[in-house]
């Protein structure tokens, strides 16, 4: 008879100790998460100080500079032109019949350029550089770290920061500024081709719309932004190659990683960054 | 550099210990290499010897003890003086590791363009010379390291290590992957650059007539330790065990394919 109690207390005294322990080891996995995430902070900004100095320090290798450049800048032409352009097109479409409802198709002009130079060409390309580059880029150095192509470069007495890292994000923080300008000028074009051809405004009254309500700061919140995404998608692309794992699947994942993290991150500083121009 | 004393080694290891997780590759190695000799290091497959190597140069932190090149500790070397320090040493890796967006001659050229600004012509010719050393014609030059067979990319790569002449050249395995005719041209470029350019050699091989042919002196890893070195002329009657089943290849002995257990069980007994 006596037993009864006991043994309740005994499997409720069970219930709470399995109970307390779920709830420390769920504590102890956030802990671990929280841990795990400040260490990554930590390591990627070191690196990140690290790509930085060496940029800055000789020796240089100009010819790995120009060569990423070519690459960077001039290979990515195409993407960005065809991604700015059909935004410029779709845009002045949407705004056109969105305003009419308001009578307000006057501010087709105004609406493209303003989206075009502030937000659209920036983060669009970007984002397509991010695909296009950031996971060349991770691709290219992942399979280097695999083969030891990274080690053979240091016991050539070559600093892999200075001879792999450096010229990339140098190219890639010099050229999305200046693919974005161009992006910008193709989409404000592709803006006027349609609103002149399809929807019927004049070739003269729309350039001077959009003259008109063109600042400098928004060309250039656009170039800053563009700047910033550049850097960080080549120094992430180098981040996730240099720590690479080993064997395809290690090259495989810095690839996704490195595209994922740098889009995700692009579209946070998009936000950063307009808040810091326009508030 | 110079202010070693004759008889410091070249390179001396004390303790090393890696580990990678909870496997435990290095467990306290001690090597001395003396200067200007060819040391050969052996050991069965997985042992760590690459592992040895790449701690050496600094490519992978050792997790304790401490690595002297000229006297030098160089354990915790960092930056601009790694970098200088690199100049003394000529690598070959196991896989060649080729910059493969680069032509052959480029690859061989490489450290003397880039790591020593020397001038491209100039540069080019040494890398023609050194592959004709290993035994490729010139023309290899102008391709590819993909369009070359793995034997002719190991000899490439031997040429990129050897062509600054450094102090200091590590062969990883230099002879896998040959016939037994290239073999022995390496082999006996391997004893030039001891014999006549003065160089320290350490070189990993699991083919004996390479070490007898090269070695000075030989070591034997085995369970992350050194567990015998010797010159040459006692490799065959070295009283060891474990050195005697490697050399003559034997499945039976104190090694097994199942490792440690049955090992530690017999040195026991
Ligand atoms: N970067 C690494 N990460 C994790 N483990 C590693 C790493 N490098 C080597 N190892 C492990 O260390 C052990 C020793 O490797 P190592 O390449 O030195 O062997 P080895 O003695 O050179 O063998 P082989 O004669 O086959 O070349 C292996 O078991 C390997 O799995
Ligand atoms: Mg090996």
């Amino acid at each position: 008879m006596n037993s009864a109690p006991e043994s309740l207390a005994y499997t409720l005294d069970e219930e709470n100790t399995s109970f307390l322990t779920k709830v420390l080891n769920s504590i102890q996995a956030v802990g671990h998460t929280i841990l795990y995430f400040l260490e990554l902070v930590g390591r990627i900004s070191r690196f990140i100080g690290k790509a930085i100095a060496h940029c800055f320090m000789p020796p240089f290798f100009p010819a790995q500079i120009l060569r990423q450049i070519i690459d960077i800048g001039y290979y990515s032409l195409p993407v960005v032109g065809m991604t700015t352009l059909f935004t410029g097109m779709v845009l002045a479409l949407q705004t056109y019949t969105g305003f009419t409802r308001f009578n307000a198709e006057s501010a087709v002009a105004a609406v493209v350029v303003i989206s075009i130079t502030r937000e659209l060409a920036p983060v669009l390309a970007g984002l397509m550089v991010a695909g296009r580059i950031g996971a060349a880029i991770a691709a290219e150095i992942a399979t280097m770290r695999v083969t030891e192509q990274i080690d053979a470069l240091t016991t050539l007495s070559v600093n892999p920061f200075k001879y792999l890292i450096a010229p990339r994000v140098i190219a890639g923080t010099l050229m999305l500024p200046l693919l974005v300008l161009i992006g910008d000028i193709i989409g404000v074009f592709g803006g006027y081709m349609v609103g002149v051809h399809s929807l019927g405004f004049g070739a003269g009254s729309y350039i001077t719309q959009t003259w008109d309500v063109l600042e400098s700061m928004d060309v250039i919140s656009g170039l800053v932004k563009a700047g910033v995404f550049g850097f960080i998608v080549s120094i992430l692309g180098c981040y996730h190659g240099y720590h690479s794992a080993r064997g395809a699947q290690g090259v495989g994942a810095a690839t996704t990683n490195a595209v994922v993290s740098s889009s995700i991150l692009i579209l946070i500083f998009n936000y950063i960054i307009t808040q810091v121009f326009f508030s | 550099m110079s202010t070693a004393q004759p008889n410091t080694p070249k390179i001396s290891l004390q303790g090393v210990t890696k580990s990678f997780g909870p496997k435990k590759v290095l467990q306290g190695i001690d090597l001395d290499v003396p200067a200007g000799k060819s040391l050969v290091v052996i050991g069965g497959s997985g042992t760590g010897k690459s592992v040895m190597l790449k701690c050496i140069l600094g490519l992978i932190e050792a997790d304790q003890g401490s690595i002297l090149i000229d006297g030098q500790d160089t354990t915790h070397l960092k930056g601009h003086d790694r970098d200088e320090m690199m100049g003394k040493f000529g690598m070959l890796f196991q896989g060649a590791a080729l910059f493969d967006s680069l032509k052959v001659w480029e690859n061989v050229a490489f450290g003397l363009v880039q790591g020593r600004q020397m001038k491209k012509r100039q540069a080019q010719e040494i890398a023609i010379e050194k592959l004709i050393a290993v035994g490729l014609r010139p023309e290899v030059g102008h391709l590819y390291p993909a369009e070359l067979s793995g034997g002719m990319q190991k000899r490439v790569g031997l040429a990129r290590a050897i062509a600054a002449n450094p102090e200091i050249i590590f062969f990883d395995e230099p002879t896998t992957g040959l016939d037994p005719i290239m073999a022995d041209v390496i082999n006996e470029l391997i004893r030039d650059c001891v014999g006549k350019l003065g160089a320290t050699a350490l070189s990993i091989t699991h083919d004996m007539g390479s070490v007898r042919k090269i070695a000075d002196e030989v070591a034997m890893i085995h369970d992350g330790k050194i567990i015998w070195q010797g010159p040459i002329e006692k490799l065959d009657n070295s009283g060891n065990a474990y050195v005697d089943q490697f050399i003559h290849g034997r499945a039976s002995g104190p090694v097994t394919k199942h490792g440690t257990h049955t090992i530690q069980k017999q040195t026991a007994s």
